[in-house]
């Protein structure tokens, strides 16, 4: 099965990164932007999808200062997610 | 006394870390893919890019065979010094509170900073004094101390936390200006800046040495009398 790991900083941590591109939108004409972030995107196939949250838990994010989210593909549809973490859309902060 | 210094891939401090180690005792090469620790009485894990820091940094190091020696060494009472690249080996295999994140200028930094000692009763500091002031340089992207506020109280009050920046100091934007903490057993100390680059005269500082002598110290009296 092919699946997308997306990694996000936690809410309420610091995350210059977003920052620097909220503040680089506006610069070039893009008004009305708010609450950016920027996480990572993995992509795998895997024959055992139940292992995904184990994964993600020991070796693809750090859950002190990260959030997952497992979607499957096609479909797209979450399949699993870290505790407490938000929905895409949830996640203004 | 004697010193390992693990090798990983990618390590870039570990020939500093090495000499720093030989100013005040012996030392040995730990190579990452080995799983004998050659009976050393204290690991350093030293600073650089392990595996590439790839996905994040020390992700990748914290599985690598040596590690599993080192953490059983590490719940045995053994003395772990992370440094830099190291500390951030350290968290990420769970053997100190906290993670390092990325600097809040975005920069890779590299200077000179001036570190206050805020214990001085455990191995890693037990030859400085509390309120001394270390000069010692830091070099790091990923540098800045988090830990959830409830954590970092507890480690403010249980006295882990060794080094502070002085004020004016953080260079990363690390919470509390934590610049280096222990475990809660006190044997296992990870720090940003970079003591074995400030060992000798000509490197502007020899601050750094107190970190090593603490070490040799603290074994001499309480492993091998």
């Amino acid at each position: 099965m092919r699946a997308r790991v997306l990694v996000r900083p936690k809410a309420g941590i610091l995350d210059p990164q977003g920052q620097a591109v909220e503040r680089a939108l506006p610069a070039l004409g893009f008004e009305g932007v708010r609450n950016v972030h920027v996480g990572r995107l993995i992509e795998l196939d895997v024959d055992d999808p139940d292992k995904l949250p184990e994964m993600c838990e020991r070796l693809l994010t750090n859950p002190l200062i990260e959030d997952y989210e497992i979607v499957g593909s096609p479909g797209g549809d979450s399949i699993g997610r870290s505790a407490g973490a938000e929905l895409p859309g949830e996640n203004a902060r | 006394m004697k010193f390992g210094v693990v090798r990983f891939p990618g390590s870039c401090d570990d020939v500093d870390a090495f000499q720093a180690a030989a100013r005040v005792g012996d030392v040995v090469l730990l190579w990452h893919a080995d799983r004998d620790l050659q009976g050393v009485d204290a690991v350093i894990v030293p600073g650089g890019f392990s595996y590439g820091d790839y996905l994040r940094a020390g992700a990748i190091a914290r599985f690598a065979p040596i590690m599993a020696e080192v953490e059983e060494f590490a719940r045995e009472g053994g003395l772990v010094l992370g440094i830099c690249n190291g500390f951030q080996v350290l968290c990420e295999a769970g053997l100190l509170p906290g993670a390092l994140l990325p600097n809040t200028s975005l920069k890779f930094i590299f200077r000179q900073v001036e570190l206050e000692v805020v214990c001085a009763d455990g191995p890693f500091t037990g030859a400085c004094d509390v309120g001394e002031r270390l000069s010692i340089p830091v070099k790091h992207t990923t540098g800045r101390y988090y830990a959830p506020d409830e954590q970092l109280d507890r480690l403010e009050s249980a006295g882990q936390v060794l080094l502070r920046y002085s004020p004016g100091h953080n260079p990363n934007g690390s919470l509390r200006d934590i610049a280096g903490v222990c475990n809660e057993r006190g044997n296992v100390f990870g720090l940003m800046p970079h003591p074995e680059h400030a060992i000798d005269p000509l490197g502007g500082s020899t601050d750094g040495l107190r970190i090593f002598e603490s070490i040799r110290a603290h074994v001499e009296q309480h492993v091998l009398a």
